[in-house]
């Protein structure tokens, strides 16, 4: 038997041997690993990538991400376990014996360098020219593992075409390095089942049944894969530059609106820990950068919940004063395009049951370019309006053929929070120095209501205020109207709010346990729909659905990396900012009642709110012809 | 494909997955069953499938890519699978092949007008004593010459 850290001895004569717990109370209990010289005990079942975690040894992965299942593809975390023949990976051996592990013999780092090496020899594309240069995973672990030379060749023409059919994700599979991160993402985390890899062997590769565009398969453009993808091979559609055109031609009157969860996650991209808004920063950077108006999405969000409050209160009256059986209740929230594709793609027999409100995103494009317009005195077609989003599927919502309520395309292009930071250091700016500064009027004022739409939970927590008010007359009875019940990370949440002493035009509701859900994922907005459908959901009344992990915050438009912990962060930091607002019931918005009482006179859901802020939506099915 | 055919098709693969189950080992059988009577498993057809063991279609899809014995697309009645290995090539496999294609008038990864043969490469078959060797549908056929090749394959109907 050769020496151990010979790297020539014939791996076959290598003793496999794991030592056997002699002592009883391991098993189930505490295990005593030796990591690199320092004895450590883990509770059994760990696996050595935690353990290493837990004490401060670092290994590096590349498949491996905290939201997603462990696969072991990459073998980037390889090391050495005494008595094994071969190395290991950390992320997939579980610690169920006192073993030795060595995470940096001559052995380990050279398999490492190669392991780097291999996966460089198939990717294709420049650093320079690729959106995650300086963010990418693949980048890192090559100057981690002192790379310097394609030790297994380079390919140098692209094997694959970009697959740029789809309106808000572009797919580059010369840029795969296969760590199925995305797979497991769509089809482990939200359930869609876009991705899979197919063929076998050196043909292998990431693609779409019978390896179809984007655009012709059951993709909701949530991003999730986007935001996992550990390189470049997935991006977002940038109309940056279509909007630096539209600023740069001075008959065009360039608006923008904010949505609350890129504010709070902008930072990152400037290299600030997750957990820090930057709301007046983002404005006086966004009128430097050239916008004419800066608006906040909140507005139309407070909007949205007077009319999708209103239209609540509408089917509770039909279903229990008219008796009315064809009102659908629960009511669903219609916010996130990612779920209202996801729903007309898999559920399309239960589209009634959406609320017909728009999203803020749309109702904002609607109101800009007809009220302010007409207040502002500026022709409607020399209005551009942009959306900075959190979302890939605001970009597909936006381009919806229906979402032309104003006589226009409603809202022109649709931002992520990562191009809009490309586009203010692009113009030379460092956000977190920036002066604060105000949003603009007449939409510049917003309740907090609006701003929490950004967490899960928030929509409900937001609608609830409102309703509640307006049905009793009183404020929730909620500490601070923190209405904890709808906050936190639980996949699927149920609770209720019992109305009492109601007001004299709501007494149909008196006594009435006011239930709702709130779900995020679209894997547990499945789990709420397969409740539907077994009629479970009799005597819920509302629900909220978010396409993504985490709402708004975690979406696929986000700074990369995303994680459960970075999205507690920034839901804190939304909390945070919205207890600090003097405004925080959406029906409390002075710019609120001035628009119904100017514009949208008939009231909300009236006929004009109607045509401007309600949409309907299509049946698609989930065949793929 | 027409409506009836759909129907029929989902009618059968309703019968399979009753057969063999709805779980995820019997994806495999479910496939071959539909490999074996039609040649081949269409894009409807593991729509239905994917419908049928609630999974989505593109992991069907990736199994039959994966998979050189199961096909998305329409094949020959009958198919032809010659070595392309080592040993094969050793022991004459190239006249063969020369053979095979001038006679059938297509190469290889190709179906014949009449839709009779589908010719393909396959590795290793085990029968690197016995080279070159080829294997029609289920059966093998080994020590081949240009000669024996081409009446095999004429004798197929």
């Amino acid at each position: 038997m050769g020496k151990r850290n010979n790297l020539r001895t014939p791996v076959s004569q290598r003793p496999h041997v794991v030592p056997k717990p002699t002592d009883t109370s391991y098993i189930g209990g505490m295990v005593s690993v030796q990591i690199n010289e320092k004895k450590v005990s883990v509770p059994l079942g760990t696996t050595i990538l935690e353990a290493c975690k837990e004490n401060q040894i670092h290994i590096p992965t590349l498949c491996n991400h905290d939201d997603l299942c462990v696969a072991g593809v990459c073998r980037i975390c390889v090391v050495e376990v005494e008595g094994m023949r071969t190395l290991q990976t950390a992320c997939t051996f579980p610690i169920t014996a006192p073993i030795k592990i060595h995470t940096s013999t001559p052995m380990v780092r050279k398999a490492r360098r190669h392991i780097v090496d291999l996966l460089l020899s198939e990717h294709y594309g420049e650093c320079y020219s690729c959106f995650r240069n300086e963010n990418c995973e693949l980048q890192t672990l090559a100057k981690e593992y002192g790379v310097d030379e394609y030790t297994f060749g380079h390919i140098n023409s692209p094997r694959h075409e970009i697959d740029n059919s789809s309106t808000s994700v572009i797919r580059d599979m010369n840029k795969c390095v296969l760590c199925k991160r995305c797979v497991r993402t769509c089809i482990d985390l939200q359930e869609v089942g876009v991705l899979e890899a197919l063929n076998r062997g050196h043909d292998t590769k990431v693609g779409t049944f019978l390896d179809k565009p984007l655009a012709d398969v059951i993709c909701i453009y949530c991003g999730q894969c986007i935001n996992r993808c550990p390189t470049g091979a997935l991006r977002a559609n940038d109309p940056s530059d279509d909007i630096w055109d539209a600023i740069d031609d001075p008959t065009k009157h360039v608006v923008i609106q904010t949505a609350p969860s890129p504010r709070a996650a902008i930072g990152e991209e400037f290299g600030i820990e997750p957990g820090k808004s930057f709301t007046g920063e983002l404005n006086t950077a966004l009128k430097r950068i050239g916008f004419d108006k800066v608006f906040d999405t909140n507005f139309t969000a407070d909007l949205t919940i007077i009319e999708e409050g209103t239209e609540l209160l509408n089917r509770l009256k039909k279903a229990l004063v008219d008796k009315d059986e064809s009102v659908k209740l629960p009511q669903f929230t219609s916010c996130s395009p990612g779920w209202i594709k996801f729903i007309e793609h898999f559920y399309p027999e239960y589209l009634d049951y959406l609320s017909t409100a728009k999203s803020p995103q749309q109702m904002f494009g609607a109101i800009t370019k007809t009220f302010y317009a007409q207040q502002a005195g500026i022709d409607s077609v020399n209005i551009v309006t942009v959306a900075l989003m959190p979302c890939s599927a605001k970009k597909f919502e936006c381009n919806r053929p229906e979402m032309n309520a104003s006589g226009y395309k409603d809202v022109d292009y649709g931002l992520t929070t990562r191009e809009m930071a490309k586009m203010i250091k692009e113009a030379g700016i460092y956000l977190p120095e920036m002066p604060k500064s105000h949003f603009d009027d007449p939409f510049g004022e917003a309740s907090g209501a609006g701003l929490i739409f950004g967490a899960t939970g928030g929509v409900m927590e937001a609608a609830l205020r409102t309703v509640y008010e307006l049905v009793t007359g009183r404020v929730v009875p909620f500490d601070n109207l923190r209405i904890e019940p709808c906050r936190g990370f639980e996949g699927v949440k149920q609770a209720s709010v019992k109305l009492e002493r109601c007001v004299e035009k709501y007494n149909f509701l008196e006594g009435v346990e006011l239930k709702f859900i709130v779900a995020h994922g679209t894997a547990n907005a499945k789990i709420v729909m397969e409740m539907l459908k077994r009629g479970e959901l009799s005597d819920v009344h509302f629900v909220e659905i978010m396409a993504c992990p985490g709402g708004c915050l975690g979406g696929g438009g986000q700074p990369i990396p995303t994680s459960e912990e970075i999205r507690k962060k920034r839901a804190q930091a939304i909390y945070e900012e919205e207890e600090s607002l003097p405004i925080r019931k959406s029906h409390e918005n002075p710019h609120i009642k001035y628009i119904y009482e100017n514009f949208l006179t008939e009231g909300p859901c009236g006929e004009l709110s109607h045509k401007l802020l309600h949409t309907h939506y299509t049946k698609r099915g989930k065949y793929i012809s | 494909m027409l409506v009836y055919e759909q129907n029929a098709l989902s009618e059968e693969i309703e019968n399979l997955v009753k057969k063999y189950g709805n779980d995820r080992p019997a994806l495999l059988e479910i496939l071959q069953d539909i490999q074996r009577k039609h040649k081949y498993i269409s894009d409807f057809a593991q729509q239905e499938v994917a419908r049928l063991m609630n999974i989505h279609p593109v992991e069907v899809n990736s199994v039959i890519s994966f998979y050189s014995f199961l096909h998305s697309h329409p094949q020959g009645r009958n198919i032809v699978r010659l070595c392309r290995t080592i040993m094969c090539e050793h022991a004459g496999k190239e006249k063969v092949e020369q053979a095979i294609e001038r006679e059938l008038g297509i190469s290889f990864g190709q179906t014949t007008k009449d839709n009779r043969i589908t010719l393909e490469y396959t590795n290793c078959l085990g029968m690197c004593d016995m080279g070159p060797a080829m294997i029609v549908n289920d059966r093998v056929y080994t020590h081949l010459d240009p000669e024996r090749a081409v009446n095999i394959l004429n004798e197929i109907k």
